[in-house]
């Protein structure tokens, strides 16, 4: 019986299941091809045995991978990296978005917004040309514009390690707040105005109702953005890491994540296993992040959890 | 009362200006320089305040095909690739909505898997290059993971959950008319405002791309703005090199290499600035629409 029923309901149905096919297809090799292909990390590649024909070795890729200083300089810097966007971006991207919130004058918030977003449009290859012009060393602006004219040594930004953390650090905030912002905007302006004019009446200043008010109110937000980010602990954006700093191997030290390493290693064919290591234990961490972050939310408030 | 927040106001206004000075810095010198003369920036660095204007950078972007050829294969690779992803995107995400539909949940599963999990480079390149054999093929620009995403599938699903109304759709189905003209002539255009959003996001992830060409191309028929612009990038000279010798030999050693590639940097990102404000509203829409479900 209920057999013929399912049968009958995917007569019914069959034009949404073509309607759905292409997108599925695009998943399923985009997506799951590649997973199983995970299995390389385990492997001795080689081009006749292919993905999944090649050499079974067990954990020696990952014996290499992290008997070597790179795995701890690029998941050191990966975490790092990531730490400082996500606490600094919470106060950042808060912070903007109050500000934005609290003016008066709405065509002045749409122009700052405006403003604020457009580098988010700029692709990674576009920001190293900026960055490019104002830190190279003969002919970038801080060189020539800020310190010769004071009388100061200029500084050759693409070989000295310690700026870089600062300088992607801004790059990144440059051009991700407005993006970051405007989530909070739109649920800082959802806030139901009266329980400001409440704690007004009340007596309550600007601060104590942003953080009696703005702050209880966006939690949910917060939240969910953080798991997000936490998620994604071990990833990073590729070009920030590898185009912003030009490739530049005497600072990989500062500037290497698991990302880079992986693409760099791709370059390199005869250590492709070792390679495939290094994607798996991002791949694998990753989501083991992802899902206890969102267990331990479900834990807490069930609401906020994503799955 | 009034004189306190006055001086608030005052506060905000100089935090966002000083904001809005930082993002708007780099831009401008980027603007200007590429407007100076190749000598001045020798000798001068990137400077605000140029000693004098010269579009000689332009006029060679002008003269020279191959930055045509670029921003040609950009542009056919930006259309087909958002056309095509807005068609993919809204029908899996319309057929998600359905409620009856026996392996709905699954479905829904496997895409939102994909967000959560993902193979990573290695076993992608290995696969689009071993199996698919996309290297230096247009295909290369256009299909790795660029076509379609988890996460436009879900806003675009909330967005038909939330927007068209199932008793209009029902009607329709009692008028006879089949599910592929349902979703065409009815579920579509009611849908606009979605599909300017992902539209808008797709084009700009398409304009912006340079890791697929990064990856899968060497061929220099096959190379887009922005991979030229990296190829400029690490190599200042990259344009003078891959210049065909007969055709501008008389000052190939005369190019203003520096300038030029600011100016195309400057070529390159014309488009999305024109599109930017016509697109504005449905972009911050889809920024938002996150949010509200991660």
């Amino acid at each position: 019986m209920k057999k013929k029923n399912l049968s009958s309901r995917l007569k019914k149905y069959w034009p949404f299941y073509i309607m759905a096919l292409p997108g599925l297809i695009y998943f399923f090799i985009n997506c799951y091809i590649p997973m199983s292909g995970l299995i390389l990390a385990f492997e001795k590649y080689s081009v006749s045995g292919g993905i999944f024909g090649s050499k079974k070795i067990g954990l020696q890729n990952f014996k290499f991978l992290f008997s070597n200083a790179d795995a701890w300089i690029m998941t050191r810097n990966t975490l790092l990296y990531n730490l400082t966007f996500i606490v600094l971006g919470l106060v950042i991207s808060i912070m903007t978005a109050f500000l934005l919130h609290e003016l008066k004058s709405s065509l002045s918030r749409k122009v700052y917004q405006t403003v604020i977003l457009f580098p988010s449009l700029l692709s990674v290859i576009i920001v190293s040309y900026l960055v490019n012009a104002i830190l190279a060393g003969d002919t970038g602006f801080i060189n020539n514009h800020i310190l010769i004219p004071l009388g100061l040594e200029p500084v050759s930004f693409y070989s000295e390690k310690k700026w870089w953390p600062f300088i992607l650090t801004f790059v990144h905030f440059w051009q991700m707040t407005g993006t970051s912002c405007i989530l909070y905007l739109a649920n800082i302006s959802a806030i139901d105005t009266s329980l400001y004019e409440a704690a007004s009446i009340d007596g309550a200043g600007r601060w104590q109702s942003f953080t009696k008010i703005t702050i209880p109110c966006i939690v949910p937000t917060i939240i969910t953005l953080t798991i997000l980010a936490v998620g994604k602990i071990f990833n990073s954006d590729f070009g920030l890491f590898y185009q912003v700093p030009m490739n530049s191997g005497a600072i990989i030290d500062v500037t290497q994540t698991i990302d880079t390493y992986v693409y760099r290693g791709l370059l390199n064919t005869s250590n492709l296993g070792m390679t495939a290591a290094a994607g798996f234990y991002q791949s694998v961490v990753g989501f083991c992040l992802v899902f206890f972050t969102n267990m331990l939310v479900k834990k807490i408030s069930k609401e906020n959890a994503m799955f | 009362m009034v004189r306190k927040d006055l001086g608030f106001q005052t506060i905000c206004h100089l935090v966002l200006i000083i904001m809005s000075v930082l993002v708007l810095f780099p831009i401008a010198l980027l603007f200007i320089s590429s407007m100076s003369p190749e000598s001045d920036i020798i000798k001068y660095g990137y400077s605000l305040v140029p000693k004098s204007f010269d579009f000689t950078a332009y006029k060679y972007i002008f003269k020279e095909g191959s930055v045509f050829h670029s921003y040609f294969i950009t542009i056919i690779v930006t259309f087909t690739g958002t056309i095509v992803s807005i068609l993919i995107t809204t029908m899996l995400s319309y057929t998600l909505t359905v409620k009856e539909l026996p392996g709905r949940g699954i479905l829904s599963f496997l895409v939102l898997f994909t967000m959560l999990f993902s193979g990573g480079l290695v076993p992608s390149y290995m696969m689009w290059t071993t199996l698919f054999h996309i290297k230096n093929t247009i295909w290369a620009l256009l299909v790795p993971n660029m076509l379609c995403n988890a996460f436009h599938i879900m806003i675009t699903r909330s967005f038909f959950q939330n927007n068209i109304p199932p008793a209009i759709l029902e009607s329709a189905r009692i008028d006879g008319m089949n599910e592929f003209g349902i979703f065409f002539k009815m579920v579509l255009p009611l849908s606009t405002p979605i599909i300017a959003t992902i539209g808008f996001m797709k084009a700009l992830m398409y304009w912006n791309d340079w890791t697929n060409s990064l990856y899968y191309i060497t061929d220099k028929n096959l190379v887009g703005i922005q991979a030229l612009l990296n190829n400029m990038l690490t190599n200042v000279k990259y344009l003078a090199q891959s210049m065909d010798a007969s055709s501008v030999a008389t000052d190939v050693a005369n190019i203003p290499s520096l300038s030029m590639r600011l100016a195309i940097a400057v070529v390159g990102m014309i488009p999305m600035i024109i599109l930017y404000p016509f697109f504005q509203k449905y972009y911050m829409k889809g920024l938002t629409v996150g949010a509200v479900k991660g």
